[in-house]
């Protein structure tokens, strides 16, 4: 005797308490404390800022702690979450001039006012396992601290290229009033270059990497130099209705990068440099790069250049494609049963099959 | 009713978001057919598993509201299983896995066997609500195309189906002409269920989280899946009976029930089987439904 | 008294400082075929888009003789009028065939297409139109399901102008139809083409670099260069006994060819 399957609600129950068995892993291993991912696994914990886009470090470790260490599975618990918060309000646009950097460099000049600051970087690094971080009790490593206290502003390096009329200056879309907002406005094409840049900012880190590298590669090529990339805190002020003015309400760590392209002129307009902007909330300035360069690449329009059909161009791809928390929950929905749709499927295949076998050729047939 | 979740606002939404997704559903339901774009919010389960018809869900549900989700036309498959318990904890709503008690039904891939009746809320979960995307991956053009109401395209593929098969082999989410206006989606339904669509005294909304859009079937509305003249559609379906309540002309599902590939069919509608056991319909491989002797 | 069916008034289109077109005007009557040759550069392909309603042009304007509507500015038709004069009145032959073809779909759908735009819903019919229309371009029947990708240049282009000729135009737009052509396959699409204008008393506008193409096709010529008319005539009057030195080299640099 046949009985349809039946249990669904005690299967979940029990794989969640397996999920949770297998997070927390052998358990003569001490348990990781979120401060320690806070403070150990700072850029992962960056990154799942960036991309959840809520600035809040503590909530981030705790979310990647969650997650077992599966960084878009902790960015969609963060993005879950946010979207439960009340919306006071926006801050004022931050003032990036005056970070507090910690990293500053830029490519195109050898030197300028403010000077290049190397910071906590990879870069120059060996990339050699280094096996002494395996062992347990390590000295403090500790970086000299220069002497002279930081300047109060930096300025970009931008500005010296404005200031001779190298550099196109940033236009406001025209009648775009205040910047959209993508999570409380459906996605609307064509989006405006503000839409762009705060879906780049969302975007995943990979694919915003590969888009800018098949730019670099010849898809959609923009001739970028990264005319500074900076890391640092920025204050965030805020207008307090009630006050009338505004006041700072706290410090985020940001990294903007700002790159600089060839642009050969249009109708209008004779041959300068133009820009491509990147900014996340944290340390990622992997992903800052490439967001600069893909949102210049999708620039062609505005810019009266040739749509060469690379994917970086096309607004509409990269726009509907960047979202990982999207891209993920679709292809992993395919797990779910599909067993209905897969029986109609199943029908057809057999229909067209057993005519195809009982004889004369249907195409003929329904031609005539 | 369970007690609602305190941490959580009625049905997990915020109040201006149930009003924003209110209005997108009063537009769809105005303009029937018409993919209206709404502000998708994310939700604690994964983009494709549902979060658009939970939002319409959840902006359409009254605490007085019984609630029943189905999955592939059954309560106990696990995804359903997951969206009824979040209403429970976010809500505190009464759920039920009868078709008839039910005010809203969230549904993936099926409409229920037994006729929905005025005052049911059918919701859908749709995973692309666009019906011409293969065709035309751009959305500005295939907005420009339903503006214009320019559908050639769709019935190129028709023929074409035609022209290889003999048939149209689009199985499911057969696409529909809404009250001779707007060409959609009607969702990864079995085309079996596409007659149901029709001329139903339910309301039918469609929510599309990822994709950020929602339509809607007004009820009594006509909907008409497209075909040729001379190849009228035809709505397919298992010729075979189920074994366990006897059901016929009911969309059936295929069970694999040894190693050597034996096979029955059942009631993809669960509760439509349970109720003709009830009612003393026995197939041949029919158990005594609960609460009888065994 | 008859109206011009399309009059192109100083149509001006810039790329920048550099000229695409500039301050062109004609008038094609019906019935007529209107050659524009010129090098590569000449603004040819420029004027053709923006008088085929696929261009803006930055001055100028260009006025169709529409059926129901009379002489109507088409930058000024709605969006959805326009649309519907361009895939129902008005053809466009792409120099390459895959511009203007489907190629993930059969010939026969290629072909029905424009009819299903416009309502048809019956696959016979359909069918029926299709088959005919490939007889008529010299593309064997049996061929119907079959995908253009599986078929030579010359058929491509052929099957691309019974995809456009179904629903019974009366303004071709052709752009170098027979670019990218063998010599002798070349021949037969000319031939085809100048049956199928005279049958259906097509009215053409086509552009090419080939004056061998225009003394078959084209009643009158237009000889263009950097962007702007040089010569306008009679095309046996334009190639037989050319003014414009400009013309006079084309002319001679093919003859001696």
């Amino acid at each position: 005797m046949y009985v349809a399957v039946k249990g669904g609600e005690r299967a979940i129950d029990n794989a969640h308490a397996w999920l949770a068995e297998a997070r927390r892993g052998d358990v003569s291993v001490p348990e990781l404390s979120v401060p320690q991912i806070r403070e150990q696994m700072t850029l992962a914990v960056n990154r799942v800022m960036a991309e959840g886009s809520l600035h809040d470090p503590d909530l981030a470790a705790l979310a990647i702690k969650q997650a077992r260490g599966d960084l878009i599975e902790a960015i969609f618990l963060i993005r879950a979450y946010r979207t439960t918060l009340p919306r006071f309000g926006a801050s004022e646009p931050l003032d990036t001039g005056a970070m507090a950097v910690s990293r500053r460099v830029s490519a195109t000049f050898k030197d300028a006012p403010g000077g290049q600051v190397l910071g906590p970087t990879f870069d120059y690094t060996h990339r050699l396992i280094d096996f002494s971080l395996a062992a347990e009790a390590q000295a403090n490593p500790q970086a000299e601290t220069a002497e002279a206290p930081p300047p109060p502003r930096t300025p970009h390096i931008a500005e010296f290229l404005d200031a001779e009329g190298l550099l196109q200056p940033e236009r406001e879309d025209a009648g775009a009033g205040a910047p959209p907002d993508l999570t409380r406005q459906p996605l609307a094409f064509p989006a405006t270059r503000a839409l762009r840049l705060q879906a780049l900012a969302r975007a995943d880190e990979g694919f915003t990497l590969s888009l800018a590298y098949s730019t670099q590669r010849g898809y959609g090529r923009n001739h970028p130099f990264v005319g500074e990339l900076r890391v640092g805190v920025v204050a965030v002020e805020a207008e307090i209705p009630e006050l009338g003015f505004a006041v700072e309400i706290g410090d985020i760590e940001l990294t903007e990068c700002e790159t600089v392209n060839q642009f050969a002129g249009s109708k209008t307009e004779p041959p300068q440099f133009t820009r491509g902007y990147g900014l996340t909330l944290g340390h990622c300035e992997r992903k800052a790069i490439s967001m600069a360069l893909v949102d210049r690449a999708m620039r062609w329009q505005e810019l009266g250049e040739d749509f060469a059909g690379a994917p970086a161009q096309d607004e509409e791809f990269v726009l509907s494609h960047c979202d990982n928390i999207q891209a993920t929950g679709f292809l992993e929905h395919i797990k779910l049963p599909h067993y209905v749709d897969f029986q109609a499927e199943l029908e057809l295949i057999r229909t067209l099959r057993r005519e195809a076998a009982a004889g004369p050729d249907p195409v003929k047939e329904a031609a005539e | 009713m369970t007690p609602q979740d305190t941490e959580y606002n009625f049905a997990y939404l915020d109040e201006q978001t149930k009003r924003m997704i209110r209005r997108a559903l009063l537009k769809a339901v105005a303009i029937p057919g018409y993919q209206v774009p709404f502000a998708s919010r994310e939700m604690p389960m994964p983009y494709g598993w549902g979060t658009g018809g939970v939002q319409v869900t959840a902006a359409t549900l009254t605490p007085e509201d019984t609630l029943k989700v189905i999955d592939q036309g059954a309560d106990d498959t696990t995804n359903a299983v997951s969206i009824r318990k979040f209403f429970q904890k976010v809500a505190g709503i009464s759920v039920t896995e009868k078709t008839a008690e039910a005010t809203v039904i969230q549904t993936r891939h099926r409409i229920p066997e037994r006729d929905l009746e005025a005052g049911q809320i059918l919701v859908y979960q749709v995973p692309i609500p666009e019906p011409l995307r293969f065709l035309e991956p751009r959305e500005t053009e295939t907005r420009k195309m339903h503006a214009l109401a320019e559908y050639g395209l769709m019935h190129v593929k028709l023929y074409e189906d035609i022209a290889r098969h003999g048939h149209i082999a689009t199985a499911y989410a057969y696409p529909v002409l809404v009250e001779g206006r707007f060409v959609m989606d009607p969702s990864p339904i079995p085309k079996f269920d596409n007659p149901k669509l029709s001329n139903s005294p339910a309301l039918q909304l469609f929510g599309a989280g990822r994709e950020q859009r929602i339509h809607a079937i007004p009820p009594f509305t006509r909907v008409v899946s497209l075909d040729f003249e001379d190849h009228p559609f035809e709505r397919g379906g298992a010729d075979a009976d189920c074994a366990i309540c006897a059901a016929s002309g009911v969309y059936l599902d295929e069970v694999i029930v040894d190693d050597a590939g034996g096979r029955m069919f059942v009631c993809s509608d669960t509760d439509h089987c349970r109720e003709r056991l009830e009612a003393g319909h026995r197939g041949p491989m029919g158990a005594p439904a609960e609460g009888e002797a065994a | 008294m008859t109206a011009p069916l399309l009059s192109v008034e100083h149509v001006t289109r810039r790329y920048g400082p550099r000229i695409g077109c500039q301050d062109v005007s004609f008038e094609l009557w019906p019935g007529e075929v209107m050659g524009i040759v010129g090098e590569s550069g000449s603004g040819k392909s420029t004027l053709l888009s923006c008088i085929s309603g696929q261009g803006d042009p930055d001055e100028g304007r260009v006025v169709y003789d529409a059926r129901d509507l009379g002489p109507v500015d088409i930058r000024e038709m709605s969006e959805p009028r326009r649309r519907m004069l361009m895939r129902t009145d008005w053809a466009f032959v792409h120099q390459n065939p895959r511009d203007g073809l489907r190629m993930t779909v059969s010939a026969g759908a290629n072909v029905g297409e424009r009819l299903m735009a416009v309502g048809a819903r019956n696959y016979a019919n359909i069918r029926a139109q299709a088959t005919d229309w490939l007889g008529k371009v010299e593309i064997d029947e049996g061929r119907v399901d079959d995908r253009p990708a599986a078929f030579s240049g010359g058929m491509q282009q052929r099957l691309q102008i019974a995809r456009n000729l179904v629903t019974g135009p009366r303004l071709v737009f052709m752009d170098e139809p027979t670019g990218g052509l063998d010599v002798s396959v070349q021949a037969r699409l000319l031939d085809l083409i100048r049956g199928l204008v005279r049958e259906l008393g097509l009215s053409a506008v086509i552009v090419t670099h080939d004056l061998a193409v225009v003394r078959l096709l084209a009643d009158r010529l237009m000889v263009m260069k950097d962007g702007r008319r040089v010569e306008t005539g009679l095309t046996d009057q334009v190639l037989d006994d050319p003014q414009h030195p400009y013309t006079q080299l084309l002319v001679s640099s093919v003859l001696q060819a």
